[in-house]
């Protein structure tokens, strides 16, 4: 018959258990890159059908605020040339609000917009007529490097995103963490970027110029 | 000068009994946060700098292409190369990936499939331009330009 075993230990021996966790632990934090999904969104144009010529787009050149960047990473923007994207914001900013000739719709839409930004619209005849009609053109050519498009591009998303943020009364940082899954969230998106289109265009890199 | 008397020895040691529960916790907390990296890079991988990051809300919908320069330049060149799942394609290729990407989601959420470019940023815009180009013609018009935050 199995005798009892005489107590000696009652509990099991539970020293090296942290040892066992940190051992664990350790491996998972070398084997692991805590994953991070964020970059800058962009969406594409529609697939062009070989059948259907691609529409002619009439648009004022005052309308377009066109950002050039060569094989040199050098810019031209507006047909200035210049070597770094300093200040590209706070321009882009005051192109959208410009507000050179609104029609009816727009002058309400002007009305409605919070007393700092009613301050930038300069009113020039040279810029854009509305923010409906505003687009912004990024040119870029096959040897420009990915980094300083992807920094100007930042730099456009900015400007929209400050517009939206203080329409709502937020700051940048907030409105773009605000999601679609809370409805009143989803709310203050909307409203932010009610009637000012983010029209954002990105041509065809060009192929002239080594890559 | 008065003489520091030595405490009486009534505990000797620190209660670590709860030194395991601590560990543990830590352990979870690394375990759930973390994914365990699926897949092998094959191309050099330092992402660009942004500012106005936003996040996306459903990871099932994101599909990864890795651009860059070959780790292996002996065998594959030093020319920036797209990466999709374990293999190195050809900017050919891409249609018949984004159709696979595609088949894997559900009848409803095809159309949101979400591209997310991991581009090294020593790449040029022409390869770039080249993805973008396949992708339109995949219908897979959802991208995503992964970069990092930029610290200021």
């Amino acid at each position: 018959m199995a005798r009892k075993k005489n107590r000696m230990s009652q509990e099991v021996n539970a020293g090296s258990m942290a040892d066992i966790a940190f051992l664990l632990l350790i491996f998972f934090l070398v084997t692991t890159t805590i994953a991070s999904d964020k970059g800058i969104t962009n969406i594409l144009p529609p697939k062009q059908d070989p059948n259907v010529p691609p529409p002619d787009i009439q648009k004022n050149e005052r309308n377009i605020f066109k950002i050039l960047i060569n094989s040199n990473d050098q810019l031209l923007v507006e047909d200035d040339f210049r070597d770094n994207t300093e200040g590209l914001d706070e321009e882009i900013k005051a192109f959208v609000l410009n507000f050179g000739s609104p029609d009816q719709a727009n002058i309400d839409l002007y009305n409605s917009l919070p007393p700092s930004l009613k301050a930038q619209a300069g009113r020039d005849p040279e810029s854009s007529d509305h923010p409906n009609e505003a687009v912004v053109s990024i040119k870029t050519n096959r040897g420009t490097s990915y980094e300083l498009y992807l920094e100007v591009l930042d730099l456009v998303k900015k400007a929209y995103f400050e517009i939206y943020a203080e329409r709502v009364g937020l700051n940048a940082d907030e409105y773009r963490t605000l999601s679609n899954r809370s409805a009143a969230e989803k709310e203050l998106l909307e409203r932010g970027k009610e009637n000012i289109p983010m029209a954002i265009s990105i041509a065809e890199p060009d192929k002239s110029g080594g890559e | 000068m008065a003489k520091f008397k030595k405490k009486t020895k009534t505990e000797e040691n620190i209660p670590t009994s709860a030194l395991p529960d601590i560990i543990f916790m830590l352990l979870f907390f690394f375990m759930v946060t973390t994914v365990l990296r699926e897949q092998e890079l094959l191309v050099s991988q330092k992402l660009p700098e942004a500012s106005q990051l936003q996040k996306l809300e459903k990871k099932s919908l994101i599909s990864y292409l890795f651009i860059g320069k070959p780790k292996n330049t002996g065998v594959y060149g030093t020319e920036p190369r797209i990466q999709a799942n374990d293999a190195l394609i050809t900017t050919n290729d891409i249609l018949l990936w984004v159709n696979q990407e595609k088949d894997k989601l559900s009848e409803a959420e095809r159309d949101q499939i979400t591209i997310s470019l991991k581009a090294d940023r020593e790449v040029k815009m022409g390869p770039i331009a080249d993805i973008q180009f396949e992708l339109r013609e995949a219908d897979a018009r959802k991208i995503l330009y992964a970069s990092v935050g930029k610290n200021k």
